[in-house]
């Protein structure tokens, strides 16, 4: 296996008192070494829920989850779905880690941040403290924050969000992983902060090789640094390829619809957005067929009542390029690709 | 040219906060806003940016006299209402009006949308023609909520839809000013572009002025005619909406603009992006001179010494010693 | 932060002297004549005029106050000539009912309290904390169906119920634990005579308190597992055990301290039936008969006390919480 995680047909349902979520339903992402694949969507669309499914943090007892998700360490690899939750522990935070949305959040209040970081390489490595301790400070001034030696002798709160949000990457990378999961990680940030920690992990990357997994529904932060993207919309992906695809040559309604409805710099103020009108549909009572349906503008140039009836695979021309989608590719294609230019401009 | 709407002169707003030391309580003040100024025409749209904590929300709420100011001007249609009694204020309410942020927390969860919308009439005790209830449902039907929705509680409804009801309150008296606090941004970017379109509309329409508080500058730039940049409670950069977009003068703008990301993958590659270094200091201890001084990539000696005035450059007005 | 301690404990310090004040205000100005209660069924006004005299309560209030308060630092004497007498400090005044310095009978009396105060708390601690966390670990399952009924049936029973329940059966029909007949002896003497004599009242006060307890570390653990630092911390791999016994008590502690604390100061007040029960000579009983015999120095004296326990407890509180959470340790 080339690819260090492969997420194959993964369905993740709740049941709840009004019937059963179907929060991710037959997603498959593969990441490779050096990679970062970039998964957005608005908000519901099942991201969070598919990236905790990679470190296999749902409760199996209340959550069903089928498919497989591989995770490759070294010669062996592991099915997160189906493995046993000890073996599951001993990859969490050495072979796939995770950063979190809210730093302020995601450390413990109580103890103090070099014990905190240096308890992440106690897991895996049972007794090795000054080893650990040793390793904290190194992370800490890898992530950029100055006199390491002061600052892991403080508590969370003495730090600011931007400082914190180091921390986490600094704990995320204390057991080298192979593959860094980024759940919103500059969502609760300022641009100016988000602009600082884009760019660390952008260096890290290329330092480690490692693959970056990054959630967010930031459509800036993709193009930013992104290689590959997945679009989600209501728990499927419903387009996937290189970057420059998805933002210069979308198939999928949904991705055009996005791009046209952000406001950019530099584009004409005083046009009119183009949004999209209507609201995502609740996962519990999904349409039979397109999720997108009663949102979408195209349904006319697909075959008669295809959309509304029977539910597109994720196809495409190329395999680096695929959509969901009834209209015909080529047709979406020129279309799609024209109105793109058009709203850039 | 005509009056403006509003004025605002040196408008401040200290917090009182205290910190022990010993036996003693240190009295410390929280410089939220620290001398603003700014002017809104009618029918304008100001655009306020700035990142979490400079002073945004506390500004758009001292205008209104929802916070009483610390020092400064309010002058509201001719009027100094800085010093009015809330009384007074009270017929004044109706002319100007708040969106807020949260849409999920602004609303009274016990009320029906009806209520909620019907709302400032009954503050201001005048019956529209017709009736309160025909009014609320053209109301409701003017922002794009069904009318036969009156009875329902917030809750049923999405946040795109709780931002509907929000602004079909705030534009029920046809006031003159609205602030609206952040009101797209807890909305993801299909229901946002929505509402922002719906603002846009509504203002087009009745010529309504509004303060637009934003730390999105892509939304900013969309809806606003002119912008005001804020950085720890003071504005850093005031100017007509193209030319600070196109022309920045301060470099806290610079460096703001250049590190939002644009939705435009080759144009990301090749860009140069300013990254500042550090984190926003505590507006209880401001740095002193230039309040951006910590951060700046151009300081100078004279930076940490005197404070820059908003002075006119080019087509915009910037406070700083060294404008690009 | 001993600067931080040592303004609180002056604080401290300030009430007790505030609430001393108002107790002995309060209870003076009740309509008793405190003189005409101390002598027996033989009074004369001469006698009840002498005895006024002899305690000092013809004096103005302030004073009254004064000597009080002096007494309780320099020791206090009463009388003149032939019929003085002295108790010595710390005094608390002098009871005529049971014709002894109020110290004495604190002296006979708080070791009963303290000791039934203090086996309660570990017991209800123990009990309360581990049946929580282990409904909170086990949530909808049999543990936590179990721990439900103990706080349904805790919670819902007087203490003098469950008293009653344990005098009753316990010790006169199943005659499970014997009635200790020899009144208070020290752990040191004979453990069990100690714990015939106490077991059944520490049971009495704890249950209500576990379940209390029970409930409580129950919600918190439950809400703690759910903040993203947990999640982090499972993220990191570590097990599950260390999730909860670490990172999770760990932010429960500060909460589960500081309402032990006071609770603890609380006892007291729940002493007075346990003890009246039991028959214990502890500081409830004795405030209790106290009252009913209109012995208004021990009464005040006793309101003082209780009073004092609570302050410094809420001080100890305050204190603890500073060490155990460090974002109020740096205010
Ligand atoms: N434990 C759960 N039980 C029931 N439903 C859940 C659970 N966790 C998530 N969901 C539902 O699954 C859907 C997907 O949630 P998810 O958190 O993955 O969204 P997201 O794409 O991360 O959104 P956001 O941008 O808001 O973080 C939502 O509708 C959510 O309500
Ligand atoms: N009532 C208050 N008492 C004390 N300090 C306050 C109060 N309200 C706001 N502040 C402080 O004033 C400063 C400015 O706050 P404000 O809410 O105006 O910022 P903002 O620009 O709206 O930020 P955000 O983008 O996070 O909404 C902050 O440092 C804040 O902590
Ligand atoms: S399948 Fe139909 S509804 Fe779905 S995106 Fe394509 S055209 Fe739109
Ligand atoms: S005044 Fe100095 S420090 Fe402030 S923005 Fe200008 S150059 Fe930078
Ligand atoms: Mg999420
Ligand atoms: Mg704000």
């Amino acid at each position: 296996m080339k690819n260090l995680l492969e997420i194959k047909d993964l369905k993740v349902t709740f049941p709840t008192d009004d019937g059963f979520v179907q929060a991710v339903d037959g997603v498959s992402i593969s990441v490779a070494p050096g990679e970062t694949v970039a998964i957005v969507g608005e908000s519901g669309s099942g991201k969070t829920v598919t990236s905790l499914s990679v470190i296999g943090l749902h409760n199996r007892k209340v959550t069903q989850i089928t498919g497989s998700i591989l995770v490759k360490d070294k010669d062996e690899s592991l099915d997160i779905v189906s493995a046993p939750l000890d073996k599951i522990r001993s990859y969490r935070g050495r072979v796939v880690s995770m950063i979190f949305q809210d730093p302020m959040s995601s450390l413990h209040p109580y103890y103090k941040i070099g014990s905190q970081l240096a308890e992440a390489y106690l897991v895996h490595h049972p007794g090795k403290k000054e080893e650990a301790n040793k390793k904290a400070l190194e992370m800490l001034s890898l992530v950029g924050i100055p006199e390491p030696q002061v600052r892991a002798k403080e508590y969370p709160h003495q730090f600011s969000g931007g400082m914190r949000q180091r921390v986490m990457i600094a704990m995320a990378l204390m057991n080298d992983p192979a593959v860094l999961i980024a759940d919103e990680p500059t969502t609760a940030l300022d641009v100016t902060v988000q602009a600082q920690i884009l760019q660390l992990l952008k260096d890290l990357q290329k330092n480690l090789n490692m693959g970056i997994l990054l959630i967010t529904h930031d459509l800036g932060v993709v193009a930013q640094v992104a290689d590959r993207v997945h679009v989600m919309y209501a728990g499927r992906i419903v387009e996937q390829g290189n970057v420059d695809d998805i933002f210069y040559s979308p198939h999928a309604p949904y991705t055009l619809g996005l791009l046209k409805s952000v406001p950019r710099i530099g584009s004409r103020g005083s046009e009119r957005l183009k949004a999209i009108p209507g609201q995502p549909p609740s996962l519990i009572n999904l349409p039979i067929g397109c999720a997108f349906a009663p949102r979408c503008e195209y349904i006319s140039l697909a075959d008669e009542n295809s959309c509304e009836n029977l539910r597109p695979q994720l196809l495409g021309n190329s395999d680096s390029h695929k959509s969901r989608c009834h209209v015909p590719e080529e047709k979406r294609d020129k279309l799609f690709t024209a109105e793109i230019k058009g709203a850039r401009t | 040219m005509s009056s403006p709407l509003l004025s605002v002169r040196n408008l401040q707003k200290y917090f009182p906060t205290s910190r022990n030391v010993g036996f003693r309580k240190e009295k410390l003040q929280v410089k939220a806003v620290d001398g603003i100024s700014f002017d809104l025409m009618k029918g304008e749209t100001l655009g306020l940016v700035g990142e979490s904590g400079c002073g945004k929300t506390t500004a758009g709420r001292t205008i209104l006299k929802l916070i009483e100011p610390t020092a400064g001007e309010i002058i509201f249609e001719g009027q100094d209402i800085t010093k009015l009694r809330p009384g007074l204020m009270t017929p004044l309410r109706a002319q100007m009006q708040i969106i807020f942020q949260d849409p999920f927390s602004a609303l009274n969860p016990r009320q029906t949308v009806g209520k909620i919308i019907a709302a400032p009439f009954e503050i201001q005790k005048v019956t529209p023609e017709g009736g309160v209830k025909k009014e609320v449902a053209g109301l409701m039907q003017r922002v794009g909520l069904n009318p036969e929705h009156y009875n329902r509680y917030p809750h049923e409804f999405s946040g795109g839809q709780r931002q509907r009801i929000g602004i079909a309150r705030a534009i029920a008296l046809k006031p003159k000013l609205i602030v609206a606090d952040e009101p797209v941004s807890a909305l993801d970017v299909s229901i946002q572009a929505q509402v922002i379109n719906l603002i846009d509309d509504l203002q087009k329409a009745d010529g309504i002025s509004i303060v637009f508080i934003a730390h999105d500058l892509s939304v900013v730039q969309h809806i606003s005619d002119r912008v005001a940049v804020m950085y720890l409670g003071k504005i850093m950069e005031l100017a007509k909406t193209e030319d600070l977009f196109t022309a920045p003068h301060h470099p806290y703008t610079t460096a703001l603009l250049s590190a939002v990301p644009q939705p435009d993958p080759r144009g990301e590659r090749n860009r140069e992006r300013i990254i500042l270094k550090g984190d926003l200091p505590s507006p209880i201890n401001p740095p002193a001179g230039c309040v951006f001084n910590t951060r700046c990539w151009k300081v100078q000696e004279v930076c940490r010494s005197k404070t820059p005035e908003l002075l006119t450059v080019g087509k915009s007005q910037v406070a700083c010693h060294f404008p690009e | 932060m001993p600067r931080f301690i040592l303004r609180r404990a002056y604080f401290a310090t300030l009430t007790i002297l505030l609430v001393s004040i108002v107790v002995y205000g309060v209870f003076s100005i009740l309509p008793f004549d405190p003189a005409a209660l101390t002598c027996g069924q033989k009074c004369t006004p001469a006698i009840v005029e002498a005895n006024r005299v002899k305690l000092g309560f013809d004096k103005p209030l302030w004073q009254q106050y004064w000597l009080f308060l002096s007494g309780i630092f320099l020791g206090r004497t009463y009388g003149a000539g032939s019929a003085e007498f002295t108790c010595p400090a710390p005094s608390f005044g002098y009871s005529f009912n049971e014709n002894m310095c109020v110290t004495d009978m604190l002296a006979e009396a708080l070791p009963v309290t303290i000791n039934l105060a203090i086996g309660a708390f570990v017991i209800w601690i123990t009990v309360g904390v581990g049946l929580g966390l282990l409904a909170a670990k086990f949530r909808g399952r049999y543990p936590d169906t179990i721990s439900s009924v103990f706080v349904l049936l805790g919670t819902s029973l007087p203490t003098f119920v469950t008293g009653l329940f344990f005098l009753i059966y316990v010790t006169i029909k199943w005659k499970i634990v014997p009635l200790s007949l020899e009144g208070f002896t020290p752990i040191t003497e004979s453990p069990v005579k100690y714990l015939q004599y106490f077991i059944l009242p520490w049971l009495t006060l704890a249950i209500l308190y576990a379940a209390f307890y029970t409930r409580f570390t129950r919600a918190t653990v439950l809400e703690t597992l759910g903040e993203d630092y947990i999640r982090t911390a499972r993220a990191k791999g570590l097990s599950e055990r260390v999730v909860l016994l670490k990172h999770t008590m760990r932010a429960a502690l500060a909460p589960i301290t500081t309402s032990a604390g006071l609770d603890i100061a609380g006892l007291i007040g729940g002493a007075i039936i346990t003890e009246s029960i039991f028959n214990l000579a502890g500081l409830g009983r004795m405030t209790l008969q106290a009252v009913y015999e209109f012995d208004l120095s021990v009464v005040v004296a006793t309101t003082i006390l209780a009073a004092t326990v609570v302050i410094t407890m809420n001080l100890i509180v305050d204190i603890a919480y500073g060490y155990l959470d460090p974002r109020v340790r740096m205010k």
